[in-house]
């Protein structure tokens, strides 16, 4: 076709050289170049390791001796034993996603509260900022482990108590900086329900634990709330908007992208962490049980179809309400 | 109303005298407002809640260091609490001359580098690929990054293991081999920084998808206008990448790097899989009382071992610590230029 059009206008040049393709076109496949790492290994090396983590949960392992290992395969058995036979994957299951459910909001409001916080100007604001992000580089991995069930740190944290002179009866432990009681006293005469506050106290309670989770998606938010132009916050205070009113109508819109980003993280981020106490029980029975190893995927690969839908979902309803700024 | 009353006129100066409010009503009318109390309150409050999550945040780390002083003699006298009475320094001296300290921190120091060089290179190059080229399966490769993200490592710990120990891509290597009549149908990659390498090569490590999804609405924000000067001054689509596109995303890459670093440092789960007893000595191996200081049983043993590993702890983070204090400008600078934008 291309090549009849240029002999009707042309015709002293025979073209037969193909139409070289447009630069858009050739920038387009230069991408490639670009992603052309992660796509090799991914499929040479991540592909078969998923594949074969799936083949696992419907297989019996044996290992040989001479190295090596064989393959039984059993179905669904992996799975039917999962649900019905073993004693604790349900109910554990059951009570990690109440508590992802209702660690979210949580972790996601703290975040962003504060880094509206470090986002003012203010004295000390480096120094704070520096101290903030302390959890995100240092408390992972070996750190991590190493103070779960940490016995030195109770026995430190209860020393307030007693250097005050206080004689409390029950000694609160480093983590349970407020005793849930006061929390609860105190709702009690808001006439809140006892759900809420329940939910409140433990989360108090927790609050080491929020801290060192929220900790990237303050950096997040952070980026989000510099990268909204101060020119729109100057005509507000000229139009006469109170600070109230700027957030609400300003900031939350704004920064609205953040929050669907930063729950989708805090999602990824607590499933797939070890402290999470459904990947905690998978771990156990990765290392008691017989058949542990390929139970445990087919455990794991339940959870994370689980957990793929509770994304999903939660994708979904946020994109709803989620406002994007038209930039021309 | 009258011009102003001129007092003193020169060359460079004028005083003029003119009705003016008095200072106290002035004051008055700047700092007897409701506005101006909402705001010393939400400056005092803010500051108080600063502070207090700062402690939360501190508390452990001082406790912990001043656990590392302790003494059996401190522990089992009920009066001591946080500041020893009897510090001594046995439990760095044993954990860094028996645990191999440093033996573990010059490997850890070499393994976390590489890894977090090529994970700081490989996933801003990707990134930029998702970000500023539409070729077609864009979406697609995009939707990959995000499944290594949120695929836990627990699930396929086993198959990962597996893969590393047995490692043939598709049997090539097995078919090569028995080609050439060589024995071994796989490579043991166990036990030795290659499967770090390959993973840190693709970007699929321990939270590069992250990484790749930082650097990509980074390159998002960088306006197109940049690189198509660059291709009309005919540089290629690489060129124009290393010579224009890198160094304005140093910033980002330090915080990439800070991340990938410090992670990969005090990480537990890949050393674990990948080396065993006999393998490289990493940090969390170090993680341990050490012989000398096993105690025989007194009431406060457990209390004593956790003293230990939270100082072995400690001195795992120690490098961490001065590379984050030295750093920490930067990963603020890195954040606040990116426009991350979703």
């Amino acid at each position: 076709m291309n090549a009849d059009a240029t002999v009707k206008v042309a015709p002293a040049k025979q073209v037969k050289k193909k139409k070289p393709a447009s630069l858009d076109r050739k920038k387009a496949r230069a991408g490639w170049w670009f992603v052309l790492p992660f796509v090799v290994v991914f499929i040479a090396v991540y592909v078969p390791i998923i594949f074969d983590s799936i083949r696992f949960s419907f297989n019996e392992l044996e290992i040989l001796k001479s190295g090596g290992y064989e393959l039984i395969p059993i179905g669904f058995d992996n799975y039917r034993e999962a649900l019905f036979d073993d004693a604790g994957y349900v109910t554990t299951l059951i009570a990690g996603l109440k508590q992802l459910v209702l660690d979210i909001p949580a972790i996601v409001i703290f975040s962003l509260f504060m880094a509206i916080m470090l986002n003012d100007k203010m004295p000390g604001r480096t120094l704070f900022r520096a101290i903030f992000f302390i959890p995100v580089i240092l408390s992972t991995g070996i750190i991590d482990n190493i103070d779960q069930g940490n016995s030195m740190m109770e026995y430190m944290g209860s020393s307030e108590g007693i250097s005050q002179g206080g004689t409390e009866g029950s000694q609160t432990s480093a983590d349970q900086l407020i005793s849930a009681m006061d929390i609860q006293k105190l709702f009690a005469n808001m006439k809140i329900g006892t759900g809420l506050v329940e939910y409140v106290a433990g989360l108090v309670n927790d609050i080491y634990n929020v801290v060192n989770r929220s900790g990237v998606q303050m950096l997040i938010f952070l980026a989000g709330l510099q990268s909204i132009n101060p020119a729109i916050y100057e005509s507000c205070r000229i139009d006469g908007a109170s600070s109230w009113e700027t957030f609400w109508k300003i900031t939350f819109p704004m920064i609205s992208p953040m929050i669907l980003v930063n729950t989708i993280y805090t999602v990824i981020d607590s499933f797939t962490s070890e402290s999470n106490q459904v990947m905690t029980y998978i771990d156990n029975v990765y290392k008691n049980e017989a058949n542990g190893h390929v139970l445990s995927s087919a455990m794991s690969w339940m959870y994370f179809l689980i957990v793929v839908l509770m994304i999903a979902l939660v994708a979904g309803l946020l994109s709803m309400y989620i406002f994007y700024q038209r930039r021309d | 109303m009258d011009s102003p009353k001129v007092l003193k006129d020169n060359k460079r100066k004028i005083k003029v005298d003119f009705e003016r409010t008095s200072l106290k009503e002035r004051l008055k009318a700047k700092y007897l407002t409701v506005n101006f109390l909402v705001d010393v309150v939400w400056k005092i409050f803010r500051l108080l809640l600063l502070i207090g999550i700062s402690y939360i945040i501190i508390f452990p780390f001082i406790s912990k260091i001043f656990g590392s002083f302790m003494s059996k003699d401190d522990l089992i006298d009920a009066t001591v609490r946080l500041i020893p009475k009897y510090p001594t320094l046995d439990t760095y001296k044993y954990i860094i001359r028996e645990n191999g300290y440093f033996e573990a921190f010059f490997n850890t120091f070499i393994l976390s580098t590489l890894c977090a060089f090529v994970q700081t290179i490989i996933c801003s190059i990707i990134g930029y690929g998702l970000a500023k080229f539409k070729f077609r399966g864009n979406k697609l490769v995009f939707m990959a990054v995000i499944l290594t993200m949120i695929v836990p490592h627990d699930t396929i710990k086993l198959s990962m293991y597996m893969n590393f120990k047995y490692f043939d891509i598709y049997g090539i290597y097995g078919g090569l081999s028995s080609l050439l009549g060589l024995e071994s149908s796989s490579i043991d990659l166990i036990n030795s920084y290659w499967p770090m390498v390959i993973l840190s090569i693709g970007g699929i490590a321990f939270k590069n998808g992250l990484y790749i999804f930082m650097m990509r609405q980074f390159f998002k924000g960088v306006p197109d206008e940049l690189e198509e000067a660059a291709y009309i001054d005919g540089e290629n689509t690489f060129g124009t990448f290393v010579k224009i596109i890198l160094p304005i995303s140093i910033p980002m890459m330090i915080t990439i790097f800070l991340f990938a670093f410090s992670w990969q440092w005090t990480d537990n789960f890949y050393t674990d899989l990948f080396f065993t007893q006999s393998g490289a000595l990493l940090m969390p191996r170090i993680v341990k009382v050490p012989p000398s200081l096993a105690a025989e049983d007194f009431t406060a043993k457990d209390l004593y071992n956790s003293c230990i590993t939270n100082t072995c702890g400690l001195l795992i983070i120690l490098p961490l610590m001065l590379f984050y204090s030295y750093m920490q400008r930067y990963l603020i600078q890195g954040i606040e230029r990116s426009g991350i934008v979703g």
